[in-house]
């Protein structure tokens, strides 16, 4: 596209692109890498964005229970409600009849338990909002970690400085995977399975390869096959 | 501008016109793909708690039919399930051979469930009390020292005044191992240094002199 020599005889054609054009389409060609490379970025932050991930993201619940106020407050052990989480794949939404337990005379005639009272009268389920929803695909199961020795607070994080209950961890498959490799970097003695802000009493890479062997804990090979996972 | 020419330009334009289309498409595509994660994401399966808009109470679970026995869960065991021996009084017996590790599983259990309100040491001043439920009984006092064991557990399965039945949150033998680490209890309000064993006095930076008990 380049014009007509000077002195040509010819008349030239007439200019469809001006010359600059020329280095607008190299621009082009070599910007799409860049842009492309930029879209695989965007896409990558994208997914692991709180927003998608809601991760660090207080959820709105029927009535807004305290976990700061029940385990940092009063000390309830974690298994006082959640009751089944040693031996169940779920670790238990407690049933009415236990928040009963107290609040059939504590904060007794408090306006945001009404809910509770509702549902003990009535025999209806308090309908909560879930905050950790792993994707089916995914099976996970709590007795065999807390057996294990991993801790509530690995992956739930400061529940006893929660006013209203976020997700910790990203929830991320690389995130699962990064314990699955390294178990011996986050177990942790069964007795203190439920501390919050729990310090190993020494040095964690040695009490960790200590209570692999005593837990009998798998090796990464077996902890990573997908089948561990996705069955 | 011949002929030619214009049909260049438009072929030109034309070609830039389908790459933007396909351009703009293909985002949407992309998008549409990443919704096709939701199918496996939220399978059309029933998870624990997971509601169900077929059941009129909106649950997937269903609630058991009154009497319905697991498989190996016949509850035959009179003493084991109910605390009462077989003249149908509370039994003093254990309904198996208490040893240290159940006595240690009972403490982790009392731990759990029974210090909000009995308090570490079982005298009734837990967290929960203090917030104002209703003060129990110390363990300490004769008369839960006198009782059977028996209504030690019925008392836990059953509950008792404003006690609500810990039934659904401990099973039978976890029960038992806490009445074992509740005569624990009593017995070391009660102790004094000649129940501590010679080589273990040291460790409570006290000397091996026998002292008188004190009540």
């Amino acid at each position: 596209m380049r014009p007509a020599a000077a002195g040509s005889n010819l008349v030239a054609m007439a200019q469809i692109f001006h010359y600059s054009s020329n280095t607008f389409a190299r621009m082009t060609i070599y910007g799409a890498v860049f842009f492309i490379a930029f879209a695989g970025w965007a896409g990558y932050a994208y997914i692991n964005s709180h927003y998608v991930t809601r991760q660090n993201q207080p959820r709105e619940q029927p009535i807004p229970f305290s976990h700061a106020h029940h385990v940092g407050g009063e000390g309830f052990d974690c298994r006082y409600c959640h009751t089944s989480v040693e031996n169940s794949s779920f670790a238990g939404l407690p049933a009415t009849q236990i928040c009963m337990n107290c609040h059939s005379q504590i904060w007794r005639t408090s306006p945001e338990l009404e809910p509770v009272r509702a549902s003990y009268q009535t025999g209806q389920s308090i309908r909560w909002t879930r905050v950790h929803d792993l994707p089916d695909y995914v099976y996970f199961n709590h007795s065999i970690h807390v057996a294990k020795g991993v801790g509530c607070e690995t992956c739930h994080g400061r529940i006893d400085k929660m006013p209203l209950t976020w997700q910790n961890a990203d929830l991320q498959m690389e995130w699962c995977l990064n314990c699955h490799r390294n178990p011996e970097r986050y177990v942790r003695p069964r007795e203190a399975i439920t501390t919050m802000g729990y310090v190993p009493d020494g040095d964690q890479a040695e009490i960790g390869r200590r209570l692999v062997q005593e837990y009998h804990i798998q090796d990464a090979r077996l902890l990573t096959s997908c089948s561990t996972c996705h069955r | 501008m011949d002929a030619g020419q214009s049909r260049n330009l438009k072929n030109n334009r034309r070609f830039h016109l389908r790459s933007s289309v396909f351009l703009c498409g293909l985002i949407p595509v992309l998008l549409g793909l990443s919704g096709c994660r939701s199918d496996m994401q939220d399978q059309p399966k029933y998870i624990p708690l997971r509601p169900s808009s077929f059941f009129s109470d909106g649950r997937s679970e269903r609630p058991l039919i009154a009497g319905t026995v697991a498989r190996g869960h016949l509850d035959d065991d009179t003493l084991l399930e109910t605390g009462k021996g077989p003249d149908g009084k509370f039994s003093d017996e254990f309904p198996f051979p208490v040893t240290r590790d159940r006595v240690l599983r009972g403490q982790d259990r009392y731990n759990i469930y029974c210090t909000p309100c009995h308090d570490r040491n079982g005298d009734g001043l837990g967290m929960v009390v203090r917030r104002g439920f209703r003060h129990p009984p110390s363990y300490h006092i004769d008369r839960l020292r006198q009782v059977p064991n028996g209504y030690i557990f019925d008392v836990i399965t059953n509950g008792f005044g404003a006690m609500p039945t810990y039934s659904s949150q401990l099973l039978p033998a976890d029960r038992w191992a806490i009445v074992s680490y509740i005569r624990a209890l009593q017995m070391s309000q009660m102790g004094s240094i000649n129940d501590v064993p010679a080589d273990a006095r040291t460790q409570l930076g006290l000397t091996g002199a026998p002292q008188e008990r004190k009540q």
